[in-house]
């Protein structure tokens, strides 16, 4: 196996809030290979997003990474210089944000916020970056580019910004990509365009992507391996069509039954009960131990990762794949049944 | 374009139209001219002569239908006291007035927008609290207190420069000015500060809250995510942002500050326009006080204009279109 592309060790990126401390990411660990496109799943506020923006080192005070690791190519990227840092974003590590609408500097021209993203890295005259931009315009799909290099970002609509923001992210061949929710702020249909244009275009170049998202229907779509996120853990990781078809944490199966689907037609869709835990307080032991059906006393204790089938993790006692404990603590029988979506769903049906 | 400029020139017309009545009804009711012009031992003939004269004993709507149709032609009336044109009056003080008001604006905008921008950037360090500490003083140390602490400091213990008056001039395009010669510029530093540092203050509060806010904006993260300097990130993403609330606020006061710059024009005796003003409304010398006032009307309305389109400029998302919303 080739060595990843990125490597995320026991990463914990704290906020130090005058309320408290905020254990956004509390604890991640992640892989990605070469050319891998993982999607990373989790509710608003799992830090989920904050994972991403931490391997770029762009945690904005009072948030630090206080502990673990992440490599970069083999080289350590937690406590690296600012200086090195800036080399590498961009360049080799990109970034595609979730709204469009507010990734463009509003006041400066399209030409202007893409130049300056090829002289960070280059040194070649204007007009030579110029020709790279428009040929990078050109390689999402915008039809022609030399005019849409002098607009303004608001005179362009959200899916042509948003492919900009991802013209620009491809504009140095990166070895990763992180990909913010891209597709969230946008029309239905111009979500799947972009999902297919990205996955193509790295495709091509090799590039690995993580994708972050809370929509499992887009990822399911795109995704060779899926993490799902859980107020700052990864609860469950393995490859996408087997975390889908077969998910072994409940808050996987708990996501996947609360995603309309054909098979359910009619029935009210189901809820995770309860909300997820404010930041500030977590429970101990497992952090979904209150709002899972299939929790039990030992769930007081935080749960190891364990490694029920070849690459596969979950932080579960009681994975599905298990008889539910003798004594649970919720009162319903909890659904045994797992949902297996008759097709997978289709990108862009979130 | 051209639909927007017609349309601000109409507005400008009847600005000018109402503030012409407002101005000619209020001067006519603060006092009687002739009380002071003229000597109380003179003889009724006389004074009835002098009213005559001064075509005060025409009803109020004939003295402003006179001053209307002067003013249509460029004169505004004849200075009861220095009997001399009062438009020419004011024009003699104004580049004074206008160079102090210049250097104080500089010295602002030079001063407020890299503090305020720090103070944001360093905004929960001692950096960032000391500017805002030292701001609120700015704000709240009256002005004239702060022109003879100035006074005090630098020209009576210090003896650096000099107390007031403007120093030597030299005409530039056939304008006096002082701040070509040496002498003229240590004239002009005292009393620019003085008037810089209210607007100081205004500029850092108004560039540290443009910065906090716009330090948090996606577009920012954007840019440092693009390998951007973290130079070019504050000079140019965040700079240009911040510049657009900065400049209209700037522009209004750039108004105030050439029409009212009187208290520093009288603690630095600095022959401007102010201290003509307060000289012409002691002796109410009616066609001075009302010629500079419309003089200050016009100067607003081109300011005003100005901005809008530096704005425009600034803001690709304002565009000046003829159409009233």
């Amino acid at each position: 196996m080739t060595a990843a592309v990125l490597e995320i060790r026991g990463l914990r990126t704290w906020f130090f809030t005058r309320a408290g401390i905020v254990r956004a990411v509390d604890g991640v660990d992640l892989e990605i290979a070469p050319g891998e496109v993982l999607g990373l799943v989790g509710e608003s506020g799992s830090g989920k997003s904050i994972t991403g923006f931490s391997v770029l080192g762009l945690i904005d005070p009072p948030g630090r990474i206080t502990e673990g690791s992440i490599r970069f190519r083999g080289e350590e990227l937690v406590g690296a210089p600012e200086a090195r840092l800036r080399q590498l974003r961009g360049a080799h590590v990109a970034m595609i944000f979730q709204d469009p609408m507010m990734t463009l500097n509003p006041v400066l021209r399209i030409d202007t916020q893409m130049i300056e993203a090829v002289l960070a890295h280059r040194d070649m005259r204007r007009a030579e970056a110029r020709a790279l931009c428009a040929d990078a315009l050109r390689r999402v799909g915008i039809p022609a580019p030399e005019e849409r290099l002098k607009a303004y970002p608001h005179q362009l609509s959200g899916g042509m910004r948003q492919r900009v923001a991802i013209a620009i992210a491809l504009l140095h061949d990166p070895a990763l990509i992180i990909a913010d929710e891209p597709t969230t702020a946008l029309d239905v249909t111009i979500q799947a365009q972009i999902l297919y244009e990205v996955q193509k275009l790295c495709a091509e170049t090799g590039t690995s992507l993580l994708w972050i998202t809370h929509d499992l229907a887009v990822v399911a779509g795109i995704a060779d391996r899926i993490a799902v996120m859980y107020a700052g853990q990864i609860v469950e990781q393995g490859p996408a069509a087997e975390v889908i078809g077969r998910p072994l944490h409940p808050y996987t199966l708990a996501l996947l039954e609360s995603v309309p689907s054909h098979n359910r037609r009619g029935q009210p869709l189901r809820q995770i009960p309860g909300m997820a835990p404010s930041p500030l307080a977590l429970p101990a032991g497992c952090r979904f131990r209150p709002r899972c059906s299939r929790a039990g006393e030992r769930c007081h204790e935080p749960p190891p990762v364990s490694m029920p089938e070849a690459g596969r993790e979950v932080r579960c006692f009681h994975p599905c794949n298990r008889p539910p404990p003798e004594k649970t603590e919720a009162a319903p029988e909890p659904d045994r049944r797992i949902s297996r979506p008759s097709s997978r769903p289709s990108p862009g049906a979130g | 374009m051209l639909a927007y400029l017609i349309r601000r020139l109409f507005q400008a017309a009847i600005t000018i139209v109402v503030m012409a009545v407002l101005v000619f009804v209020g001067i006519y009711a603060i006092g009687n001219p002739i009380d002071v012009l003229i000597s109380p031992e003179a003889d009724p003939a006389e004074i009835e002569a002098a009213i005559r004269r001064l075509g005060l004993d025409q009803p109020l709507w004939r003295q402003f239908l006179l001053f209307v149709s002067n003013a249509l032609r460029g004169d505004l009336g004849t200075s009861f006291v220095h009997n001399e044109p009062a438009l020419r009056l004011i024009i003699e003080r104004m580049p004074a007035t206008l160079e102090l008001a210049v250097a104080a604006m500089l010295l602002s905008i030079f001063l407020g927008i890299p503090l305020g921008m720090i103070a944001g950037l360093r905004h929960d360090r001692a950096t960032g609290r000391g500017i805002m500490a030292a701001s609120i003083l700015g704000f709240s140390l009256p002005n004239f207190w702060q022109g003879m602490m100035l006074i005090m400091l630098f020209a009576v213990w210090a003896g650096w420069l000099p107390s007031g008056g403007r120093g030597d001039t030299v005409p530039l395009f056939g304008v006096p000015v002082s701040f070509l010669t040496l002498d003229g510029l240590q004239h002009l530093i005292l009393p620019a500060i003085n008037l810089a540092l209210f607007k100081t203050a205004l500029v850092v509060r108004l560039a540290r809250a443009g910065t906090r806010e716009v330090m948090l904006q996606d577009y920012v993260k954007f840019a440092r995510a693009k390998g951007v300097s973290e130079r070019r990130v504050v000079l140019v993403h965040m700079l240009k942002n911040i510049l657009i609330p900065v400049v209209t606020v700037l522009g209004l006061e750039f108004g105030s500050v050439i029409a009212f710059a009187v208290v520093t024009e009288t603690v630095f005796a600095w022959p401007g326009m102010g201290k003509l003003l307060i000289d012409s409304i002691l002796n109410l010398d009616r066609p001075v006080v009302v010629a500079y006032l419309m003089l200050i009307v016009f100067v607003f309305i081109l300011i005003n204009l100005v901005v809008d389109i530096v704005y425009s400029l600034l803001d690709p998302r304002v565009r000046l279109s003829g159409r009233a919303e």
